[in-house]
């Protein structure tokens, strides 16, 4: 981090969302500190006191375009935030913002029989937990097969991953639909209205979407370093369990986060499968509750939100700091 | 996730160099260590112990053409782990297992569902077909004889043990017709229970009342002999059905209007005067749905607007985000700015912030009677924001802008850093203007890296279910459709409603045949972007 004008960050959570970025911000830290420069090219020589007029042509402006944006990018959350600590309730009461402040929806919130938050809630978090795990794994099995074992049919597989991934699996929400009540009849445990089946529902996308983003960060660990166990009498399953999946923790660190949140979002799929209130998501039970009578579930519907909203968002600052302490650390010393 | 998971055309690093030893050879010459033969063998344990369930269970219901693959599938999986070598097919297996089941057989499942007439009314198989259209036209029989019966239950099925008028016991379920038994009888001569069953007592009569009344016990193998029904619990009277089957004439005969309905050819019963006996069963339509969809003018029209507006959607939100993000990008990669951190910080919270909740809070924000945009920035107001067609098309456009901007923003920024500064130097010391700087060297650069994740991030937006189902429901509805389409549908809202909507019933066919559209114009999408894209040359 020898970035003096810490710029850095943008790139880091970029190249968290983005492998692609990851390379050239890498290669960019290394680089030696720039020269100071504007954005529009000229080269400054040193940093001096300047008269307003200057000051605005060259920042001012860009901190008027930050403050627009401060409002338009939080005024939803914030909003959001005072609608669910308003004691009135409804949605014409949510409009004067931080009039009150009052934790009753909060309360309220967890006493509805007919809107089991609390299911709810764990609900969205086990199955998230429990699809992440099962992503991490399925994917970092084949990740290591594509990146580490040479086979006949191996460029056809990691061409089809390609392919499969473009095709979400909700495009497939009908026979996926038809295909579990079908599975149902034969065994219920895991057929239409179970978390299980919905869990093995999701596990179907996971080498689609997050093989390929493991794969590449698989190669970038050396082969020496599996050389050299295999050298020291190590078995294939030993040098994967006990030394490559601890060097590649951090990509398993995002998957699993990613996956997380994609599935503590997703609603086709969990909406058809879960009918029963108890057995529902977040995703499913929170809209069912506020598309119905929207002004009147206002604030409860807010205090949801916001709880809702804290684990996702907090995964997501704590993803961007790993990913940048994982990608510095490297492995090899 | 608000924005697309990205990685689809990701530039490989580079290839690892070749392993000195094969991976063969390698497994061969290291001896496995006891804990982890042991792990194996008790995960291997479990999943046969399923498999086996699962296979008993199939054998059970006589589903043999999924018991064979079942069967096939589970021997594959022990020689996989149990065969030394095959190191691939042992990282493989599972993840493949999962992916064929649940997404490529789905795919082809979605294909064959597209060339039936699947959906309400035509839901099952000719047999159970015929079945329920008897035991839906049941009445009872006018001198029926009287059974005296006893209801009784075995793991939780309900089945009739009758006493006949001549007093021969006799059990039987709905799904098994009446057989003679051994059972026990009480001083009149009612049998009252049987081996192996738990008869009901009078409580127990009472919780299940409505179940027991629903009930009706086949007298034999052939339908058309009737049922036994009770409407009582404690006598069974002998229903027939109005209508008869003939196998012969494979049609139905009302007995008591005397109409003929015969196999129409369409999955259903039909009489002359074009009267359909419900339920009807599934068959094969062949391209009916496609030649419905773009020749029937109730859906052609609605289904062509869908598409022209789903292409819309996802260009102009891929265009607005772009052009927000790469503005801001450009704007905060000023040096000497401060403050930089905690503008970016909020501004990447629309990004982290659930994308569900997001929709549902500019549902709230957006409403025309009581939202917060109306009431008070614009003074009261009572603008239709999502009833609209043109407004509510717009108010999408924006809060995808909202939701999407920290995406680009984000990739601009880091794409933006790592075009080296001499570049533009040199330009400029060549005489460039700042902004042909731009326009000449960094946006053609940074269109390179940022390219692919434009065309992921077209992906996304195209099937973008949850924004606008949850935003707008696809409505303002257009109420000449033929289906339930509204100006704000997308192709992937539309197949959920034609397949899940309430009121216009489910048409499992039809929605299948728009999801196949959607794989077309994705495969084709994807199929020039990657021809386009260099990721299938690096491929190594």
């Amino acid at each position: 981090m020898t970035n003096p004008f810490n710029t850095q960050q943008g790139a880091e959570i970029g190249e968290r969302l983005n492998p692609l970025v990851a390379g050239s911000g890498a290669t960019d830290r290394s680089r030696a500190p720039r020269t100071v420069q504007i954005a529009d090219g000229r080269v400054l020589p040193t940093r001096r006191r300047r008269s307003f007029p200057r000051w605005f042509a060259d920042t001012g402006w860009r901190h008027l375009i930050g403050v627009v944006m401060l409002v338009f990018a939080s005024f939803p959350l914030l909003y959001v935030l005072s609608a669910s600590l308003n004691p009135t309730g409804t949605l014409v009461g949510s409009n004067e913002l931080f009039r009150v402040i009052d934790f009753s929806n909060y309360i309220e919130l967890f006493q509805r029989p007919q809107q089991p938050y609390a299911a709810w809630f764990l609900n969205s978090l086990v199955i998230g937990l429990v699809t992440a795990a099962g992503t991490v794994f399925l994917g970092a099995l084949a990740a290591y097969a594509f990146s580490r074992l040479r086979f006949t049919g191996r460029r056809v597989g990691l061409l089809t991953l390609l392919l499969v991934q473009m095709f979400p699996q909700l495009l497939g929400v009908v026979a996926i639909f038809l295909l579990m009540s079908g599975i149902g009849e034969i065994f219920p445990q895991v057929g239409l209205g179970t978390q299980s089946g919905l869990i093995l529902v999701y596990l179907g996308g996971a080498l689609g979407v997050n093989t390929y983003l493991m794969y590449g960060f698989f190669n970038t660990i050396p082969v020496s370093i599996d050389e050299a166990a295999k050298l020291d009498g190590a078995s294939h399953a030993q040098i994967f369990f006990g030394i490559v999946l601890r060097l590649v923790a951090p990509i398993l660190a995002v998957v699993g986060l990613l996956s997380f949140i994609g599935t503590f979002s997703e609603f086709v799929i969990a909406s058809i499968m879960l009918t029963d209130p108890q057995t529902q998501t977040l995703a499913v039970g929170l809209f069912q509750f506020v598309s119905q009578e929207t002004s009147r579930n206002w604030a409860i519907f807010s205090a949801g939100a916001v709880l809702a909203a804290i684990p996702v968002m907090a995964l997501f600052l704590y993803l961007q700091k790993y990913i940048i302490g994982g990608l510095t650390a490297g492995s090899v010393k | 996730m608000s924005n697309t998971i990205p990685g689809a055309q990701q530039p490989l690093l580079a290839p690892p160099p070749a392993q000195l030893s094969g991976p063969r050879t390698a497994t061969r010459s290291h001896a496995q260590t006891v804990r982890g033969l042991l792990i194996k063998i008790a995960l291997l344990g479990v999943v046969n112990a399923i498999a086996v369930f699962a296979m008993f269970i199939l054998v059970m219901r006589e589903s043999w053409l999924i018991f064979a693959i079942a069967a096939v599938v589970t021997v594959i999986i022990n020689v996989i782990y149990l065969r030394p070598g095959w190191l691939p097919a042992k990282y493989l297996a599972p993840g493949v297992f999962f992916l064929a089941v649940f997404q490529i057989f789905v795919v082809g499942y979605s294909g064959y569902i597209a060339f039936t007439n699947y959906g309400d009314g035509h839901n099952s198989t000719k047999e159970s077909a015929i079945e329920s259209i008897i035991a839906n036209s049941l009445t009872r029989v006018p001198d029926s004889p009287t059974y005296r019966l006893t209801v009784v239950e075995q793991f939780g099925t309900f089945g009739f043990l009758v006493t006949d008028p001549d007093g021969q016991a006799l059990l039987g379920t709905p799904d098994q017709p009446l057989e003679e038994v051994d059972a026990e009888e009480d001083s009149t001569g009612k049998a009252v229970s049987v081996g192996g069953w738990t008869s009901l007592g009078f409580g127990d009569l009472l919780a299940n009342q409505g179940v027991v009344i629903d009930l009706s016990v086949p007298l034999s193998d052939d339908p058309n002999d009737g049922a036994l029904r009770t409407p009582d619990g404690s006598s069974a009277y002998v229903y027939t059905s109005d209508l008869v089957y003939d196998e012969a004439s494979d049609s139905f005969i009302d007995t008591t209007g005397g109409e003929v309905y015969v196999d129409g050819g369409d999955g259903a019963f039909v009489n002359d005067a074009g009267r359909e006996l419900q339920p009807g069963w599934k068959i094969d339509v062949g391209f009916e749905n496609f030649q419905r969809a773009f020749t029937n003018d109730d859906i052609r029209g609605p289904l062509l607007s869908v598409t022209l507006w789903t292409f819309a959607f996802a260009i102009l939100s891929v265009a607005s985000t772009f052009v927000l993000g790469l503005f801001l990008a450009i704007v905060f990669n000023a040096p000497h700015m401060r403050g930089k951190k905690i503008y970016r910080v909020i501004m990447v919270l629309p990004y982290a912030f659930p994308g569900f909740l997001s929709a549902l809070v500019f549902l709230g924000l957006f409403n025309q009677q009581f939202g917060f945009f109306n009431q008070v920035l614009l003074g009261g107001a009572s603008i239709p924001w999502l009833t609209d067609p043109w407004l509510a098309k717009f108010s999408i456009l924006f809060v995808n802008l909202w939701l999407g901007f920290p995406y680009m923003f984000l990739i601009c920024t880091g794409a933006l850093q790592s075009i080296p500064e001499e570049l533009s130097e040199a330009a400029t010391v060549d005489g460039a203007k700042p902004f042909a700087v731009f326009r000449l060297i960094k946006f053609p650069l940074l269109l390179v890296s940022v390219a692919p994740l434009l065309i992921s991030s077209f992906a996304f937006n195209f099937n973008n279910f949850n924004l606008i189902y949850m935003l707008t429901g696809g409505g303002p509805r257009d109420i000449e459709a033929g289906v339930d389409a509204g100006a704000t549908d997308i192709l992937i809202t539309l197949v959920y409603k034609v397949a899940f909507g309430e009121g216009t019933g489910r048409d499992y066919g039809l929605a299948s045949a728009f999801a196949i559209l959607i794989f077309l114009i994705v495969a084709t999408v994807s199929i020039v972007s990657f021809r386009q894209t260099k990721a299938l040359e690096e491929l190594n």
